[in-house]
């Protein structure tokens, strides 16, 4: 059966993205870069997996837990089919409105350079039916893959998967072959992108080893889960992350060690307002001015140019006094917040880290700390034996990152695990509750506010010695909003989800003044950071990596319902099992 | 002396007057009841004494000191603990964590301590969790053993209100205030309860005040009752003789017809 109501509802909602991208510029500039060497580039990819995703969704049908969804891979294959036709349809008649009229003066993407990219430089009539019949054929395809066996599934998003990987991460994979020359040459064309014979190879590759060791490595993971601490296979993985850390920035080059300590700062940023926010549950939307007073805090202390005041101290030195000035700054934001809650709380931080911008730009502070010009000439960290570490040096540089983030974690977790985590948790649960059974809830929280600023501070002095001047414009409160996302869509109150947040999001999308690793995304990153957060809020809002705590919260209803059923209703379960206890 | 004395304590919501001028005393190592009608001033009173309001006026004496207008986790700090009428856990977190939460205000270990593992943290550590697992033997088999691990929301209602009493406990006060402690739990359950908490006096040496509708746990467990109706004190004195006092009677069943 075909719910043609649901592929009209879908179709729509199909030939609306892909007109939306096109009209926003996404096609053309993704067109630029080629992921498999003559004709499939970025922008083909984003317009057939748009397509495919599509037809996927309306063959899966409604989410329905009472009811096994039909997997039947020929009438999936025309749900999804008839969807892209009218997806293309109506993306071909978005096509046809901007070659015929022009509205370049309101929507500058809106041009020629549109309709070339959206008709593969085929001109309008012949174009917009090829592209129709490629939207049809790529959701039938997406359509019909709902149908397939799982192990053809398995397969297939695997082999896929690794091919696009492949291609995307093209600098990344070269990078680390970079010893084996002539392989990278094989691999990959002579001006960017994939061999074809390359790819073909990558996704057969891709597709056998997930036949031949499926479930393995899930196997794996749960072993090492069970696995007690300290046990050999528990530290053997541990081992082995250490010496990958080490090791990477030593294979991959400049561009991505420089990404890799961009993300480290945000992951170093995460893991702070992870404190605040996940496990105290106070919402602090002005972390930003932490890492201001991080960062400004050692730019005057280490630069001869400071303006007023310029000791021209070691990195080192100045450290413990940043951390320290960082400390009194959480009290200072924290104490006259600490009888707010919630949506208040949030407000009065956001007007805090502007605050503390708007301060450090003012002409009244300028003699101190230099206005718009910032403080410029801040060296590195000076390491006896290898003399002074700065940005230059990102791979050197990135070990103090490192070091850092793993300070940070540490912390986090013996925080987490302790008393004071199990009163930060109270709190967040039940304010009243939590004071009334003997935690104060004024020094909870200010020991939050206090921890969370001095790991941004961290981040702060690292960003000084890595880029050797600091301008108001880095701390604007965009950079705590891109922190406080990375926190939930990596998970709240997880180490490991803030980690793969920052990754993620800083590493390959990019960050706030930096493109990531896909720099074509760096235009556009904001409506991505948008569209995954609006996506997460609704289909994962316990995040990427959630904690435990955190996903029971957001789906704990869920769960006691269950629970309640499964012992037939609350108090015959109970007395049933009185009754095999006494 | 008495453990608590509470002198004309008053406390207004707008124009209710929650509490107008109540006298209470208990002594150490009794039960006394509270009872009264709904909207009496009976959980107003508890919220009062444990800090979560201040009072308007009037004296509370706990072993001598006034703590009034004193913060909550000071007042549990000192030896109050109270469970809440609506039961009030922290329900994702486990069972053992909302009882190790309560012993709080009984260890320091701050924040350099648990990032340096000190022996003295870790220590703490284990006797938080030890202490924890004691006062949940309290209920016998119901909240320990795989029940530890559990979060506090999948447990039944009334395992919900047990380990509210036992992170209570936790807290290891001198004088404990339970809100309807067995509202919503079956007779044999109740029954199971009201033993305890006559155990909480005779075992732990623990002063109860107990505010309950089921006159069969306050005819069992109580020393002594005392009556509230709109915010004022209306009889005192043991079971027999209140429930034979005719104001309360009124107070419960309106005033009896004049005819007949």
């Amino acid at each position: 059966m075909i719910d043609l109501k649901r592929v009209r509802t879908f179709g729509l909602i199909a030939g609306g993205t892909l007109s939306f991208v096109a009209a926003i510029g996404m096609v053309e500039s993704f067109n630029e870069r080629t992921l498999i060497n003559p004709g499939i580039t970025m922008g083909l990819l984003l317009i057939l997996g748009i397509a495919a995703v599509f037809g996927y969704i309306v063959a899966a049908g409604k989410p329905n837990p009472l009811v096994e969804t039909a997997r039947d891979s020929r009438s999936g294959g025309i749900a999804g089919g008839l969807t892209g036709a009218i997806a293309g349809v109506v993306t071909s008649l978005f096509v046809l409105f901007v070659d015929t009229f022009d509205v370049s003066e309101f929507f500058p993407n809106m041009r020629e350079p549109l309709v070339e990219a959206m008709t593969f430089e085929l001109g309008v009539p012949v174009g917009l039916l090829v592209l129709t019949a490629v939207v049809t054929a790529t959701a039938a395809a997406g359509g019909a893959f709902h149908g397939m066996s799982d192990s053809f599934r398995a397969g297939m998003s695997r082999a896929l998967g690794w091919v696009v990987a492949f291609a995307l991460f093209e600098l990344v994979v070269s990078e680390i072959l970079d010893f084996a020359d002539p392989l990278v040459d094989l691999i990959y064309a002579p001006r960017g992108g994939l061999q074809p014979w390359a790819a073909v190879i990558i996704g057969a590759l891709a597709w056998w080893l997930s036949t031949r060791y499926k479930g393995r490595g899930e196997a794996f993971t749960e072993r090492v889960k069970d696995s007690e601490a300290g046990s050999r296979l528990r530290r053997s993985v541990i081992l082995f992350g250490v010496a990958a850390v080490i090791i990477l920035p030593m294979i991959v080059g400049g561009v991505v060690n420089e990404l890799l300590i961009t993300s480290g700062l945000f992951i170093l940023m995460g893991l702070g307002l992870n404190i605040v926010v996940g496990l105290a549950g106070l919402l602090d939307l002005g972390y930003v001015a932490f890492f201001a007073v991080g960062a400004y805090g050692t730019a005057i202390l280490t630069s001869p140019s400071s303006p007023a005041f310029a000791p021209g101290l070691s990195w080192w030195i100045a450290l413990p006094i940043v951390m320290v000035l960082a400390a009194i700054a959480g009290l200072f934001v924290g104490t006259p917040v600490i009888r707010m809650r919630g949506d208040y709380l949030a407000i009065v931080t956001l007007g805090f880290g502007e605050i503390v911008r708007i301060l450090l730009l003012s002409d009244w502070l300028t003699p101190i700390f230099g206005g718009a010009q910032g403080i410029t000439r801040i060296p590195g960290i000076p390491v006896p034996g290898a003399g002074t570490i700065s940005g230059t040096d990102p791979q050197l540089f990135i070990y103090f990152t490192f070091m850092f983030v793993l300070l940070a974690a540490y912390i986090s977790y013996r925080a987490q695990n302790s008393r004071i985590g199990r009163s930060w948790a109270a709190m967040r649960e039940d304010e009243d509750v939590a004071e009334a059974i003997g935690i104060s809830t004024v020094q909870a929280k200010l020991l939050a506010f206090v921890t969370g600023a001095v790991i941004a501070s961290f981040a702060g002095a690292l960003f000084s010695a890595k880029v050797g001047t600091v301008f108001t414009n880095s701390f604007d409160v965009l950079v705590s909003i891109i922190i406080l996302v990375v926190v939930i869509v990596g998970g709240m109150g997880s180490i490991r989800g803030v980690v793969v947040g920052a990754l993620v999001l800083i590493g390959i999308l990019g960050g706030p003044k930096s493109p990531g690793l896909l720099a074509e995304f760096s235009e556009f990153k904001l409506l991505i950071y948008g569209a995954l957060l609006v996506y997460m809020m609704l289909k994962r809002p316990e995040g990427l990596l959630p904690s435990v705590r955190r996903s029971r919260e957001l789906h704990g209803e869920d769960l006691t319902q269950d629970a309640w059923l499964d012992k037939g209703g609350d108090f015959t379960g109970d007395s049933a099992e009185e009754e095999a206890t006494t | 002396m008495a453990l608590l004395q509470i002198n004309q304590l008053t406390k207004a919501f707008g124009g209710v007057q929650a509490l107008g001028g109540v006298d209470f005393h208990i002594d150490e190592g009794t039960i006394v009841s509270v009872i009264g009608p709904n909207g009496a001033g009976k959980t107003s009173f508890f919220n009062v004494i444990s800090g979560l309001f201040p009072p308007d006026s009037g004296e509370i004496l706990f072993d001598g000191d006034n703590l009034a207008h004193h913060q909550p986790n000071e007042i549990t700090r000192r030896g109050i603990a109270r469970t809440f009428q609506n039961v009030r856990l922290f329900p994702n977190l486990t069972v053992l964590e909302n009882v190790m939460v309560g012993q709080h205000c009984r260890t320091k270990e701050g924040m350099w301590g648990t990032i340096l593992q000190t022996k003295a943290q870790r220590e703490e550590e284990k006797r938080i969790e030890e202490n924890a697992k004691e006062v949940l033997s309290f209920f016998g088999s119901r909240l320990a053993g795989y029940r530890y691990d559990q979060p506090a929301f999948v447990l039944s209602y009334a395992n919900r209100r047990r380990l509210e009493i036992a992170r209570a406990m936790a807290t290891e006060p001198r004088l404990l205030l339970l809100d309807e402690p067995t509202a919503g739990m079956n007779p044999r359950e109740t029954v199971e309860l009201t033993e305890l908490i006559g155990e909480l006096r005779d075992e732990r040496g623990l002063t109860v005040v107990v505010i309950e509708h089921d006159m069969k746990v306050v005819e069992h467990v109580s020393d002594r009752v005392v009556v509230l109706d709109h915010g004022v004190k209306i009889a005192e004195g043991d079971y027999e003789s209140v429930s034979t006092n005719d104001d309360v009677i009124e107070a419960y069943l309106g005033r009896p017809a004049e005819a007949g």
